[in-house]
């Protein structure tokens, strides 16, 4: 069995929670402060009042360069991880480059495929979902109802206050991500009436901190925002954009990126250029992934990566 | 003689017309994200053709808006042209990989 039984707070449960982690990591938040799980599991959140959602990012419908000529394919399997869970998470939260060329037909097929998952989703764009029309075909397909002008937004679930934000228009030489000033202005006035002790969730494609920057893995104005998430006890950003898991903790802030269900790409400066990452066919899935988060009041947030191997 | 002479103003005219027309385009390659060469020098009237030899989708999109070249997103082996007929200082980037920066110069 590789799946989280996430009622199961046995050493039992934990195993089956790890394996569903496979190589990936495993961590709680609480009070804003990460800790490894013990090996009692007695940190796994999924107690009453708690609920579970998976992250799924880079989809990249439309790629078909050598590494994984079938993104769809990928994407499948990465939904079926979601489908064979023992209990359906409550939504899927989407981190942008749904698809590889803002293509009318890559925006349809993603929707096809992503509908087959029968959950909550909530979208936020990748540059590569904007290209030559600002975004207009993302938005007109899987923008939020309610949302800004801007594409942004946010909402409550199940105590946490989450945060959809657009940090890939508005991009000028030699910058990466732009949040821009009515962004920020609406996120200050935004979290304004929330209690500090509500654990926030800020979903944003491009990294929201200077991962590496010569590569565009960064996020200008980023700063801007946390002046606004400081007070929180408990902000965790969760990111696409990289294709792969880096994590960095901040004060109360916890930074994650997600892998991508379509194809690595290389560390940091590890290569020539950020471009796809070649890996034998047979390896592919091993660098490619979904998350999953659960959440409960008394233990706070914790967060497994899987590979699709 | 006069068979030489004008031997000589038809060889003259096409080389004057090769010059030409060697003078009316250019060649950008966008390769390893970076635009080669990421400076390019050409006379008013030159055609530059972008073409992208990635894995990665990249865009030619000029930096001041009123230029107005933009490209849509260029997958691998997809060129892009445009005709600079004004001098001046022409930066573009790709609008994909806002790191990604170039230069075209006309005068």
């Amino acid at each position: 069995m590789d799946t989280i039984n996430s009622a199961t707070q046995t050493r039992r449960g934990l195993l089956k929670c790890m394996a569903w982690g496979g190589t990936g990591i495993l961590w709680t938040v609480s009070g804003g402060v990460p800790k490894g799980l013990g090996l009692d599991g007695s940190a796994l959140a999924a107690e009453a009042g708690g609920f579970s959602f998976v992250q799924v990012s880079d989809t990249h419908i439309g790629f078909k360069a050598e590494v994984n000529p079938d993104p769809a394919g990928t994407l499948q399997v990465a939904l079926g991880k979601i489908a064979a869970l023992p209990t359906a998470p409550a939504m899927i939260v989407h981190t942008g480059d749904v698809t590889h060329l803002s293509k009318p037909e890559e925006f349809a097929t993603a929707a096809d495929l992503m509908k087959g998952a029968r959950l909550d989703i909530h979208y936020v764009p990748g540059e590569h979902d904007v290209i030559g029309d600002d975004g207009k075909g993302f938005f007109e397909r899987f923008g939020a109802k309610g949302a800004t002008p801007g594409g942004w937004y946010s909402w409550d679930q199940g105590g946490v206050h989450f945060v959809a934000l657009v940090n890939v228009l508005g991009f000028t030489p030699g910058t990466g991500g732009t949040l821009g000033a009515a962004q920020l202005e609406w996120l200050e006035g935004d979290l304004k009436g929330k209690s500090a002790s509500m654990p926030v969730v800020v979903l944003a494609h491009v990294p929201l901190w200077p991962i590496y920057p010569q590569w565009g893995w960064a996020t200008g104005d980023a700063e801007k925002a946390f002046a606004s998430l400081k007070r929180f006890g408990s902000v965790t950003v969760l990111n696409g954009h990289i294709h792969q898991v880096v994590q960095k903790v901040e004060g109360n802030v916890t930074f994650r990126t997600a892998m991508s269900t379509a194809f690595p790409q290389p560390a940091a400066g590890q290569a020539p250029s950020p471009g796809p990452m070649k890996v034998p066919a047979d390896k592919l899935r091993t660098v490619l992934g979904v998350r999953r988060i659960d959440y409960a009041p008394a233990t706070g947030l914790a967060v497994a990566d899987t590979t699709l191997a | 003689m006069r068979v030489i002479r004008n031997a000589l103003a038809a060889l003259a005219f096409l080389c004057l017309a090769a010059n030409a027309f060697a003078a009316q385009t250019g060649a950008v390659t966008i390769d390893n994200f970076a635009f080669d060469p990421p400076s390019l020098t050409v006379a008013p009237g030159t055609k530059v053709v972008w073409t992208n030899k990635d894995e990665e989708p990249h865009t030619v999109t000029s930096v001041d808006k009123d230029a107005s070249f933009k490209s849509a997103g260029l997958d691998t082996d997809d060129s892009f042209s445009f005709t600079f007929d004004k001098p001046g200082t022409y930066k573009y980037f790709c609008s994909v990989h806002p790191h990604m920066v170039g230069t075209i110069v006309v005068k």
